[in-house]
């Protein structure tokens, strides 16, 4: 168990500093980042002292080893638009895309665990038809187009919600659900085909044959074991949701790191890129070590094996 | 299902491949005597203009029907650059094991923990937007899992009897990977393929909608949507028929992955 720990933790480092190199290199994919960061019509002196300032004339495993030693340091360098420090600049934008991943995690998995339950215990009748449709159509609809037929009906025809920006609950709703409509039809998926196996395993034939009422053998003796696969699979698509997120953040001009990132990928803020996507995919490693001990805590017969 | 899906996907195809035949007019023509018609079943629409036309007159539906080229020439692209690199890397992990799979399977799971839209974004933002790059950055998200799926299996075949009695009789590691390993992967590969092709589609569509994609005028799903973005209440349709149309596609692919897996692998016909 302690050797499996330390192994995962040893893992989650690795790619860690992986992490690092790619968006280290991600600065250097045409070639010269004095040319990107620069606006365009740069004389040769300002781009040599551009150079020499950033310390771009450095070998590269200098410059890779300058990089790590500021990143750990929380210092990814100076938004060339915004004229601060990147990582507080993404910090302050934090908040608002874990309130709208979290509200998106939540009602996936809020919906997709009855939904798939009652499939599963009714195989084949209409409420399983139901589901399954739900669950391919959610599978097959880009987000950003479903987000923009709710604002389309909710917002300006209907005057429900509100189109755009970050305020009070109203404001995630439409959001929250364009992320989660992918990861609900996953989700439904996977607790009714985990169901379906679980309701035909010899324990819950024992609850049955004991008497229990079906309600209670589904709820309390197969849905605890099928609900096992599914902190995995959330857990997994932590990734999937944060790039739902970049999206649809654009959408609804949600202030969050999403939209910025894209803003500053448009805008060749190069340095704000680097720290975004550094800080986004250690968040996604981070969340998956914590998957997989929580699993193992969880499963314990993973601790053996 | 698969029927419904195979019929979805083969118009599609037709769609792109006939593209000159099928459009009314050229789809990057502009016309702005006709700007912001609607489809032909409402007043003022005609059936000049069966879909309608955006904010400088082109036809939506010739638009829709060239930009079927750009979703399906991407993404299948892509989907096999991702599946030849990523199966190859995964015949080596699982048949090499030690070192080699261990390096492999840590840049797999790399690759796997950054988000993968965002760093397909960042990659083409500085790459430069066109269709090779578009089929690269896109095969960058899509090879993992191959690898993964294709590592699993086999390592499962390699212990098989007739994997051991071919090296018993002196074959070599390449021609026991690919006479023997690789037939016996092809399966499961030809199920993913299929459903990353689908994937695929919704994430060009994706970038396609947030700037990054093919650059105009060549017509695409996911800058329509954008341009239609900004019509939303005057002209609805602009935004609506290309979502409709990645909606049906992606669905048609999706339908006929399933299929071919029940086709392919009867066990799971029980499950699902």
């Amino acid at each position: 168990m302690r050797a499996y720990i330390a192994a995962r933790l040893a893992t989650a480092i690795l790619v860690i500093l992986g992490v690092s190199i790619v968006s280290f290199f991600l600065t250097f994919l045409t070639g010269d980042p004095a040319e990107i960061m620069l606006p365009p019509g740069a004389t040769a002196v300002q781009i040599a002292k551009f150079r020499a300032e950033w310390g771009f004339d450095d070998p590269l495993p200098v410059q890779y080893w300058r990089f790590l030693k500021r990143a750990v340091h929380g210092d990814f360098g100076t938004s060339l638009r915004h004229g601060q420090s990147s990582l507080p600049l993404i910090a302050a934008r934090l908040p608002a895309t874990l309130q709208l991943t979290v509200t998106a995690m939540v009602l996936a998995i809020v919906l997709a665990v009855p939904l798939g339950v009652l499939a599963a215990t009714h195989r084949g009748r209409p409420v399983d038809l139901l589901a399954m449709g739900v669950a391919l159509f959610g599978q097959s609809v880009p987000n950003f187009w479903l987000a923009i037929m709710m604002i389309l009906l909710f917002a300006v025809s209907w005057g429900l919600l509100p189109t755009s920006g970050r305020g009070g609950l109203t404001h995630v709703v439409m959001p929250a659900a364009a992320i989660a409509i992918n990861l609900m039809a996953l989700l439904t998926r996977l607790v009714r085909s985990t169901m379906i196996e679980m309701l035909a395993e010899d324990y819950v034939r024992t609850a049955r044959a004991k008497g229990l009422r079906e309600l209670f053998v589904t709820t309390r003796h197969a849905l605890p074991n099928a609900l096992i696969p599914l902190v995995t699979v959330v857990g997994l698509q932590f990734g999937y949701i944060l790039g739902g997120a970049v999206v649809i953040e654009t959408v609804f001009t949600w202030p969050g790191v999403g939209l910025f990132t894209i803003q500053a990928i448009l805008n060749r803020d190069y340095p704000v890129v680097q720290a975004s996507v550094f800080i986004l995919a250690t968040a996604v490693v981070l969340i998956n070590l914590i998957v997989d001990l929580l699993y193992v805590w969880l499963d314990p017969r993973i601790r053996v094996a | 299902m698969a029927g419904a899906g195979a019929l979805i996907v083969g118009v599609v195809i037709v769609a792109a491949l006939a593209a000159p035949l099928l459009a009314i007019t050229d789809p990057i023509e502009q016309d702005l005597t006709v700007v912001l018609k609607p489809p032909f079943w409402r007043e003022d629409g005609s059936l000049q203009h069966p879909l309608g036309t955006d904010h400088l007159g082109r036809d939506v539906y010739s638009r829709l029907v060239y930009g079927a080229r750009i979703s399906l020439t991407i993404s299948v692209l892509a989907a096999l650059l991702g599946a030849i690199v990523g199966v190859a890397a995964g015949l080596v992990a699982g048949f090499l094991g030690g070192r080699a799979d261990t390096v492999i399977m840590r840049v797999v799971d790399l690759n796997l923990a950054f988000p993968l839209i965002l760093l397909a974004l960042a990659v083409v933002a500085l790459l430069g937007a066109n269709l090779r790059n578009l089929v690269i950055v896109m095969a960058l998200t899509t090879w993992m899992i191959y690898a993964r799926v294709v590592r699993g299996l086999t390592l499962g075949l390699r212990e098989r009897e007739f994997v051991q009695a071919v090296r018993a009789l002196g074959a070599h590691d390449t021609r026991i990977i690919g006479r023997h390993v690789l037939p016996n992967v092809l399966a499961p590969i030809t199920v993913i393929w299929t459903l990353e092709v689908a994937r695929v589609i919704l994430m060009e569509s994706a970038l396609s909608f947030l700037g990054l994609g093919v650059p105009p005028p060549t017509p695409t799903w996911g800058r329509m949507l954008a341009e239609g973005r900004d019509y939303l209440t005057v002209a609805g349709w602009i935004a609506i028929f290309p979502g409709l149309a990645i909606l049906i596609t992606v669905l048609g692919i999706n339908f006929l992955g399933d299929g071919l897996r029940d086709l392919l692998d009867p066990r799971l016909r029980q499950q699902t």
